[in-house]
């Protein structure tokens, strides 16, 4: 625990909190160029932010604090879980007080907040979405929790540092149950982000729109850091993605050659898989509201065969 | 002498039924402002007894009371002070905010408050008495006390006939557990001679069979008392039914006494234990809690959703019961300490955050008078301390951290996750499962308390008139603060609630976690080994804070702070109305659609055409037709065959006993050799 | 990283192959699509393969690689395709309903997991193959394409259902015993291959008949 490790942690939160409208702005430009539409400029999501924020806030006659105070509560879990994981050191001094049991329970307690925000001033719209929203999540957090699981038994550990150099330590070694907990993890990774079989994230279309129902009432500075949080979301989700599924390139040591190979390894593995994202969304199709417990049930049944598997085959 | 521990919580009880009977004869407004009181502050003494009694050993204490020959023997060891503490702490959150609720009663009808106080102070008095109890004797008067002054207390507004309904059928079921229980006792004692005191139970042991179903009617009695599935139907009826504070005691105390009584049963009387015990209640625990989860997310009854969620936590308790009880079994003692750590740390979560909500719904229901949720809405306005409160409480059930109902689900995940091979291979696979159960509970929980907060407390009002709702006062504060503040407390420090656990896992299976939980300080939670496992709530709340601080003054000090009201947006709908919103029944809608064949669910859909239309969803508990009524017609089916006898003629009815007597007599000396 | 020996990986890469095949099980059991259903079923013939494959080479059986090329040709290529030709020909390129919902199945599915793994648990400790982790495996996929038959109510996912049933009994048999004599194997594949022409002269029967392949219609086949 030194000043440079509470350093690069800090450093960590700022490149993911920076980085993150950046790979909405990829995946956006990869969508486009898949559907043959001309391609927005990659800094749109920055510059999007940066008009939200001058804008004024308008808020709801009917609206309580709660709803004020939700937009900063989010960001800052979100920053806040962004610098838990590792993205390029695994040596980071505050993953000792949050595993990854915490993490899921800090992901959900922004959730609650924003459904929370969504009902407080009493629309159609707010409460549909904040309901839509706890249906997607109490389906997509075991499943989530059961991946953690799975991995955690590999290595025995629920901190992200150790179940990182528990694979290093090993080598190269192929885990079924990892293919189970994989499908699983994609799965929720999709469903989480508000992405296209369960939720658009470009819709207005209120029979379908999730996210975006939860967030109508909200403008300015408050929509801006709203915006930036899932964005920041989807980073988290990434990084949770390669942490557990390919953590080559990631390090332990604080040598600066090693950092920035890790760094560089994480922002290409960030450019394919944003791609990979966008080509998924453009071959598959929105699902019905009521399709989507089914889909995240075959999520969260996946990640217990995963577990299942792990023990039944006696790694 | 010096004062004991014992003594000084004999003194307690003794003072809170005296203070009981005080009520009954000073006038009602002097009984709430002085008696509440006094409860209150021999509940904190009683916490502080509690505390105290956990460090030392086991006191005993023989009163010359009771049967000839069969005195009532007191012992006070580290499991009794674990829970007296518990009482203590919760009680006297709850009896402060008893002070300031009870005014209206107190006013308008004197006579039935003065009985009130008495009852109240004898379900606490009696709550204490069974966990002191050393001899079965004993154990079962305070037992009953404790389920007939309940009772009482749940009868309270008696004129309303489904009231009464909800109080018959706790008496019932209170009694069919009582009866479970006797014949365990006896059990326990069969062969041992001499007298039932637990003394005696503790050295005798029992073999295979007689010792199974020991465990068995333990499970019965205590599981009924527990709301363990099928035996759950009383709770959701009896909780609501009862005034606010006395559905918190009953709730957060009252429930884990069932609890008590099955770690005493079985870790303390009975033995060593066999597998499958462990594995039945993992898996009814599990069940128990899906089940109740479920329910609780698809109720509009503010304290029913309260008390099937309580259904809920008492399932996760006793599944980790099951948990502690197949370590145990298997002789690795860390996880079972782990295990048991977590099931006493959730026992005492749970008084405190199901007491503080029974307590906020206790306000709403006072204020507005209205229990259905599909009428209230937007109290957070009108409300700020209720609701800021009562915020507290659902973060905390539904697990989220830095809040206290985090720390034990984290507890018990890790002992699911460290869990050792057992020597049973089907259930090293199987007991996963449990695990993704616990997950599916606590992400539903999650979503019947955004329900519950989002559709009472924000939003706009339906069909209420917010300004004539007045928030709490004082005393309600008061008693709410104090719930809120252990919440808080007991999720930010587990080390040092682990660390007076010790003694009680100790106790009970021989290994304690405090010498791994806290070896790195205070401020970790590592329940075996720092690259396990560790979590430290009080940084993840320090750096929440940093986190959120720092992007409010980010925002701040670059951009304006411009911001004016309007009318809600809503997607540029002009005519909205409060109905728009979600109603309960919509909000649970989802769970209801998707385990639609799980519940007994009937629908009444109106026609399009209906000018108008009324749209009414019942959900009913399947068990209830499955278990109970089947049971309810071959009672009445016995009831005909024996009403055959029946005939009006006294000349009959005695030649019955004549023949009886015949019989009997018959028997006798048949018998003799 | 450790120094670099084929065996253990070959090894790994079998249970990822018996794994990959139990997910596609899975995958199949929850899928609506006919269409769908084949490709998967395709898939699931080309993991079987590789998986024959691998054991062949890591256990030094040659008959095994014949086996595995049998597989290939029959169940990857001329299954599938004979399966594609057979629904466009009935035109029944619908979503498939299912008697239960799919969450009840999988949770069902969940449930034989665990049981084949317990029985094949005391025979894997008999069995001297290193290959005998996989019993478990190929069990349960018997078992899920068995209830996949159970519980559609059309007859084409019903053979597809009964067509994966054997690929898993293959897994079974190259698991436990190295794979069966060459003659049973090569009866057996020609078993499958007949028993798919018979099932698509039946389909057409059974359409004539009833203007439908729902199988609910066949209830009525039964004496007064």
């Amino acid at each position: 625990m030194t000043l440079v490790n509470w350093l690069l942690q800090g450093g960590q939160e700022i490149l993911g909190i920076l980085l993150a409208p950046l790979l909405m702005g990829w995946v956006g430009i990869w969508r486009a160029w898949l559907q043959n539409r001309q391609a927005p400029p990659l800094i749109q999501p920055y510059r999007q932010l940066f008009k939200l924020f001058h804008k004024e806030v308008v808020i709801a006659e009917t609206a309580s604090p709660l709803l004020r105070v939700t937009p900063y509560l989010l960001f800052g879990c979100m920053g806040l879980t962004a610098s838990l994981i590792p993205m390029v050191i695994t040596d980071l001094p505050l993953a000792g007080a949050v595993d990854v049991i915490a993490l899921v329970g800090l992901l959900s307690l922004a959730r609650v907040f924003l459904a929370l925000a969504a009902m407080d001033v009493g629309t159609a719209f707010g409460s549909l979405g904040a309901r839509r929203e706890m249906l997607v999540s109490f389906l997509a957090e075991p499943a989530l929790l059961m991946v953690f699981f799975t991995v955690a038994s590999l290595n025995a550990s629920t901190s992200l540092r150790f179940m990182v150099t528990g694979f290093a330590a090993r080598g190269f070694y192929l885990y079924p149950s990892l293919a189970f907990a994989g499908v699983a993890f994609l799965m929720v990774l999709l469903a989480e982000n508000g992405r296209i079989p369960v939720d658009n994230p470009e819709t207005h279309l209120e029979l379908t729109m999730i996210h975006e129902a939860m967030i109508l009432e909200y403008s300015g500075r408050h929509l801006a850091l709203i915006e930036w949080a899932n964005a920041l979301k989807l980073l988290i989700y990434f990084s949770l993605g390669f942490a557990l599924f390919l953590p080559f390139g990631l390090t332990d040591s604080l040598q600066g050659w090693e950092i920035l190979r890790a760094l560089i390894l994480f922002l290409l593995k960030l450019t394919v898989m944003g791609a990979g994202l966008a080509v998924l969304e453009t071959i598959s199709a929105k699902q019905r509201l009521f399709r989507v417990p089914e889909y995240l049930g075959t999520a969260f049944l996946l990640a217990v065969l995963a577990i299942l598997l792990h023990y039944l085959l006696g790694s | 002498m010096s004062l004991r521990p014992l003594d000084l919580v004999g003194l307690i009880l003794i003072g809170w039924g005296g203070l009981g009977l005080l009520g009954l004869v000073v006038p009602a407004r002097w009984g709430r402002c002085l008696l509440f009181p006094l409860i209150t502050g021999l509940s904190v003494l009683m916490a502080g007894a509690g505390l105290w009694a956990l460090q030392g050993g086991a006191q005993t204490l023989v009163l010359p009371m009771g049967l000839p020959g069969m005195p009532f023997h007191l012992r006070l060891d580290v499991l009794s002070a674990f829970f007296l503490t518990l009482l203590g702490l919760a009680g006297s959150g709850i009896s402060a905010y008893a002070t300031g609720y009870f005014r209206h009663m107190a006013e308008t009808r004197a006579g039935d408050f003065q009985r009130l106080i008495l009852l109240y102070a004898l379900f606490l008095a009696s709550m204490g008495m069974v966990l002191v109890a050393d001899d079965a004797y004993f154990f079962m008067v305070a037992w009953e006390g404790m389920a007939l002054s309940s009772y009482f207390l749940v009868t309270t507004d008696h004129e309303i006939p489904a009231i009464r309904e909800a109080g018959f059928l706790y008496l019932l079921m209170a009694h069919l557990g009582a009866i479970a229980l006797l014949l365990c006792f006896g059990l326990l004692q069969s062969g041992a001679g001499g007298d039932y005191a637990f003394a005696t139970l503790r050295h005798h042991s029992l073999t295979g069979f007689w010792s199974s179903m020991t465990f068995l009617l333990a499970l019965i009695g205590f599981g009924a008392k527990a709301g363990l599935l099928p035996l759950h139907s009383w709770l959701p009826e009896a909780h609501p039914a009862a005034p606010s504070p006395v559905s918190a005691l009953m709730s957060g105390i009252m429930l884990k006494m069932a609890l008590y009584g099955l770690l005493r049963v079985l870790f303390d009387l009975l033995g060593q234990p066999l597998w499958w015990w462990g594995a039945l209640l993992v898996g009814l625990g599990s069940l128990t809690a899906l089940f109740g989860v479920l329910f609780a997310a698809v109720q509009s009854d503010i304290k029913r959703l309260l008390a099937w969620s309580s259904v809920e936590n008492m399932g996760l308790i006793l599944s980790g019961l099951g948990l502690t009880l197949l370590f145990h079994g298997a002789g690795q003692e860390t996880v079972a300490a782990l295990a048991l750590a977590a099931v006493l740390y959730h026992a005492l979560n749970h008084a405190f955050f199901k007491g503080l909500l029974f307590l906020g719904a206790g306000s709403v229901l006072h204020a507005t008078t209205e229990r259905n949720m599909a009428k209230l809405g937007g109290l957070i306005r009108v409300m700020p301390w209720v609701a800021g409160l009562s915020l507290i409480g659902i973060l905390s059930l539904a697990g989220l951290p830095p809040f206290n109902g985090f720390v034990s689900e984290w507890l018990l995940l890790q002992a699911y996750l460290l869990r050792p091979d057992l020597p049973q291979p089907w259930l090293n696979m199987v007991l996963p499962l449990g695990a993704a159960v616990l997950a599916l509970v606590g992400a539903l929980a999650g979503f019947a308390m955004v329900k519950f907060y989002g559709i009472v407390f924000l939003g706009q009002a339906r069909g209420l008139v917010l300004g004539e709702v007045h928030d709490i006062g004082l005393w309600e504060r008061f008693g709410m603060g104090w719930m809120a503040l252990g919440c808080v407390l007991l999720g930010l420090f587990p080390s040092s609630v682990i660390l007076q656990l010790d003694t009680v896992t100790h106790a009970l299976v021989g290994q304690g976690l405090g010498a791994s939980a806290a070896r790195h300080g205070w401020l970790w939670v590592t329940p075996v080994a720092a690259s396990r496992a560790s979590y430290s709530p009080l940084i993840l709340f320090a750096v929440i804070m940093v986190s959120v601080g720092l992007t409010f003054l980010g925002v701040r000090r670059f951009f304006h702070g411009r911001w004016r009201r309007a009318p809600a947006w809503d997607c540029g709908y002009p005519f909205q109305t409060a109905r728009m919103q979600d109603s309960a029944d919509g909000f649970g809608q989802p769970i209801k659609q998707i385990f639609e064949s799980f519940f007994g669910l009937s629908r009444e859909i109106p026609s399009p055409f209906d000018p108008h239309p009324h749209y009414h969803s019942e959900v009913r508990d399947p068990l209830w037709a499955l278990c109970y009524l089947p049971l309810v017609r071959g009672v009445a089916r016995l009831v005909k065959v024996v009403g055959v006898l029946q005939q009006g003629r006294i000349s009959n009815y005695l030649l019955f006993s004549f023949t009886t007597l015949l019989a009997l007599l018959a028997l006798v000396t048949g018998t003799r050799p | 990283m450790s120094h670099w020996n084929p065996a253990p990986f070959a090894q790994q890469l079998l249970d990822l192959f018996a794994s990959l095949l139990l997910l596609i099980a899975f995958a199949m059991l929850s899928q609506r699509r006919i269409l769908t259903l084949i490709h998967l079923f395709a898939w699931q013939g080309l993991i079987l393969t590789l998986s024959i494959a691998d054991s062949a080479w890591l256990t030094h059986q040659p008959h095994l690689y014949y086996s595995a090329v049998l597989t290939l040709i029959i169940k990857v290529l001329i299954l599938p395709l004979l399966l594609h030709r057979l629904i466009r020909r009935l035109d029944v390129v619908w979503d498939v309903e299912t008697l239960i919902n799919i969450p009840t199945t999988m949770l069902v599915g969940i449930g034989l997991v665990v049981f084949s793994f317990n029985l094949a648990l005391p025979i894997a400790h008999f069995s001297s193959t290193i290959l005998r982790n996989t019993l478990g495996i190929a069990l349960a996929s018997v078992l899920l394409s068995f209830m996949m038959m159970i519980t559609r109510r059309k007859a084409v996912p019903q053979v597809i259902g009964f067509l994966a049933l054997e690929n898993g009994l293959f897994l079974a048999a190259t698991s436990a015993t190295y794979g069966m004599p060459m003659v049973v194997e090569l009866g057996v594949a020609l078993d499958v291959l007949v028993g798919m022409f018979i099932f698509g002269i039946f389909f057409f029967q059974i359409r004539e008949t009833f203007d439908s392949l729902d199988i609910r219609h066949m209830e009525k086949l039964k004496e007064e």
